[in-house]
């Protein structure tokens, strides 16, 4: 067996402080520590309570990557504290690490946050298998491992709320229900099990909290330490929107139909004709200040001018032969 | 150096609504002895809402896309970050799975085409830094940008999903800190801004659906960049630029500040370094006037 060698780097790390309690607004402390590379990021929050101040606090209770209580942000990345090791930590940002709870506007303590918001919208999305069963069955409820792969995962959410508290859109709209209760939704929705019928899919289709809201950013899916892809799940549901016919007929609907139509004409997206067959005739009106604007500069293509791809009859018909979903 | 050749995929918008785009990638290309050859067959990339609707239709026309630029045999190489994600992810579905990749295939046979996974797929940018190098920029600058102070403005499709990205370029980006842009800037002669907003999202892809929402990203990206003491930003993705240079109004107003830049393209600044003229990079066509030169 080789030799393990541990080595020991100077790190300062930054570290944000907060007592709802007694201070009106935030700071950061500094402390500088010598760390080992046998060391996570949980080790750091321990040696700072324990050595440096004792009145610091943070959540921890699996230490095993499980429960979820430890997530916070280690230099802007969301971080399970307990699994993260600080030598890669160092790698990638270098010595001045800076430690933050998940969302700085809901520390009540240091790095604990109150993640109410975030169990609400788990709540929102019928987080559990809606199912028929008998009190005496005759047999299990058998799923296949062919059907238990179509969860895609989105079964080992620990709830951690990295995702959530990552997403931009939960920053800026309250109502939006959020990458991990998007997961969670279609955790269910992908259940064969499941007897929800359409109520779950209809809760996320609805605008302004549905995933229509989505700015398609990634943040969830780069923070989720246990690899759920939200965004991946996100998308899923759009599609099952669809093919459980619960789409409506509105700007974002057609806004994604509307990229079929327009490859189908052109091979390319008709930008301008996006717009308008998203918003509907009426909708469009607000857009025009800006289309003035666009068109003064050349950037606005006249429909007798949208350029086509070369080959359109080939685009034209593999849209027609691809074509898996109707609207 | 051998004279580098790439098939061009420019998107919808660089044809489109960003024609300095395409303009200054040309000019760029040009003066660095970079041959594009551009891939006029090709089709939308779904821009990820085509993809919402109907997932397979979306990765039979981004595989058809890469057929074409296999059939030159050279990389292809992006213009736009959601143009990059799109083709990246198509190429990395069907070479993980070749189930997914034969039943395209049987579409693709309809008009004669196969895609085989052979050839590789990058960003511009990337492919700059890549395979041309910095440093060789850097020995071509004319015209130093060294009297301002450049705001980058990364893009989502470019940095995140980092690993899938990552696979597609040789300089690993971290999405929390990353550095390509920055790298270019001062390649250019720049000084390079630093700001919160420069690794988020401008809300692009949610401007119909919730503008509200996207109105306020694109507003904390310009303010951030502002407040950094930016003189303007830059971007290597053209849906960033359309968000930036043209929405601010409605920024404004949501965040309840005046809020407006230049916001260029990555080509037109090293364009301008490169020697290039105010027409050869389009940049009469912003809606921000760039009037600093
Ligand atoms: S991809 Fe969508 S859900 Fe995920 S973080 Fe971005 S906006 Fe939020
Ligand atoms: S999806 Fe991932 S990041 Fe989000 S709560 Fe679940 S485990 Fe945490
Ligand atoms: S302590 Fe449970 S996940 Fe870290």
């Amino acid at each position: 067996m080789g030799t393990h060698k541990i080595t020991t780097q100077d790190v300062t790390f930054k570290v944000f402080r907060f007592n709802a309690d007694e201070d009106y607004l935030p700071y950061y402390k500094e402390y500088k520590m010598e760390v080992t590379s046998e060391e996570v990021v949980l080790d750091i929050l321990n040696r700072i309570k324990w050595d440096h101040d004792g009145s610091f606090s943070y959540r921890r209770s699996c230490r095993h990557g499980i429960c979820g209580a430890c997530a916070i942000k280690v230099n802007g990345r969301a971080t399970l504290a307990c699994k993260e090791s600080m030598n890669d930590m160092i790698e990638l940002f270098g010595n001045e690490i800076t430690l933050e709870p998940l969302s700085i506007k809901r520390s009540v303590k240091d790095m604990i946050i109150d993640k109410g918001d975030f169990w609400e919208k788990h709540a929102q999305v019928q987080p559990y298998l809606v199912s028929d069963i008998e009190d005496n069955p005759e047999s299990e409820h058998l799923v296949s491992p062919e059907e238990a792969e179509r969860l895609l995962d989105s079964d080992i959410c620990i709830q951690c709320g990295a995702c959530h508290y990552a997403c931009p859109v939960v920053e800026v709209n309250e109502d939006f229900i959020g990458p991990a209760a998007f997961a969670k939704a279609y955790r269910f929705e992908a259940d064969v099990r499941d007897e929800a019928g359409t109520s779950r899919i209809s809760e996320v289709n609805q605008e302004a909290q549905g995933v229509w809201d989505c700015v398609k950013c990634y943040e969830c899916q780069e923070a989720c330490p246990k690899e759920v892809n939200p965004i991946e799940k996100i998308t899923k549901l759009h599609n099952m929107i669809f093919t459980k016919g619960v789409a409506k007929n509105n700007v974002a609907t057609r806004h994604a139909v509307g990229f079929k139509h327009s490859i189908a004409k052109h091979g390319l997206l008709d930008e301008g004709e996006l717009v308008r067959y998203s918003e509907g005739n009426i909708g469009v009106i607000k857009h025009v200040p800006v289309a003035i604007k666009m068109f003064k500069k050349g950037k606005i293509v006249l429909p007798w001018n949208m350029p086509k791809a070369d080959k359109l009859d080939e685009i034209k018909k593999l849209v027609k032969s691809s074509s898996t979903a109707k609207f | 150096m051998k004279k580098l050749r790439y098939a061009l995929f420019t998107g919808c918008t660089a044809k489109e609504s960003t024609p300095e785009q395409m303009m200054s990638t040309m000019a760029v290309a040009r003066k660095l002895g970079i041959e594009l050859i551009e891939l006029t067959e090709a089709s939308c990339c779904g821009a990820s809402h085509l993809q919402d609707y109907d997932d397979f239709l979306s990765l039979v026309l981004n595989a058809r896309n890469i057929a074409y630029a296999e059939k030159h045999g050279l990389t292809m190489v992006t213009i736009c970050n959601t143009c990059q994600l799109n083709t990246a992810m198509t190429k990395h579905r069907l070479d993980n799975n070749a189930e997914l990749k034969s039943k395209v295939n049987e579409k693709l046979a309809e008009v004669g085409l196969e895609y085989k996974g052979t050839s590789h797929v990058t960003h511009f940018l990337y492919a700059l830094i890549d395979d041309f190098g910095l440093d060789k920029i850097k020995s071509m600058v004319v015209k130093p940008l060294s009297q301002f102070n450049i705001a980058p403005f990364y893009g989502c499709h470019n940095i995140r999903p980092s690993e899938l990205q990552n696979e597609s370029h040789k300089s690993a980006e971290n999405p929390y800190n990353p550095t390509s842009l920055d790298d270019l800037i001062i390649a250019c002669g720049g000084m390079n801004v630093d700001y919160n907003e420069k690794n988020k999202c401008c809300g692009f892809h949610a401007e119909l659906q919730a503008p509200r929402t996207a109105a306020i990203l694109t507003g904390n990206a310009v303010a951030g960049a502002m407040d950094a003491n930016a003189d303007w930003m830059v971007t290597p993705c053209p849906l960033c630029h359309l968000k930036l240079d043209t929405q601010t109004g409605h920024a404004s107003k949501e965040i309840g500040r005046e809020v407006t830049l230049p916001v260029l393209h990555m080509q037109q600044m090293l364009g301008l370094a490169l020697g290039c003229t105010y027409e050869e990079l389009g940049l009469k066509h912003h809606v921000t006037d760039v009037n600093f030169i």
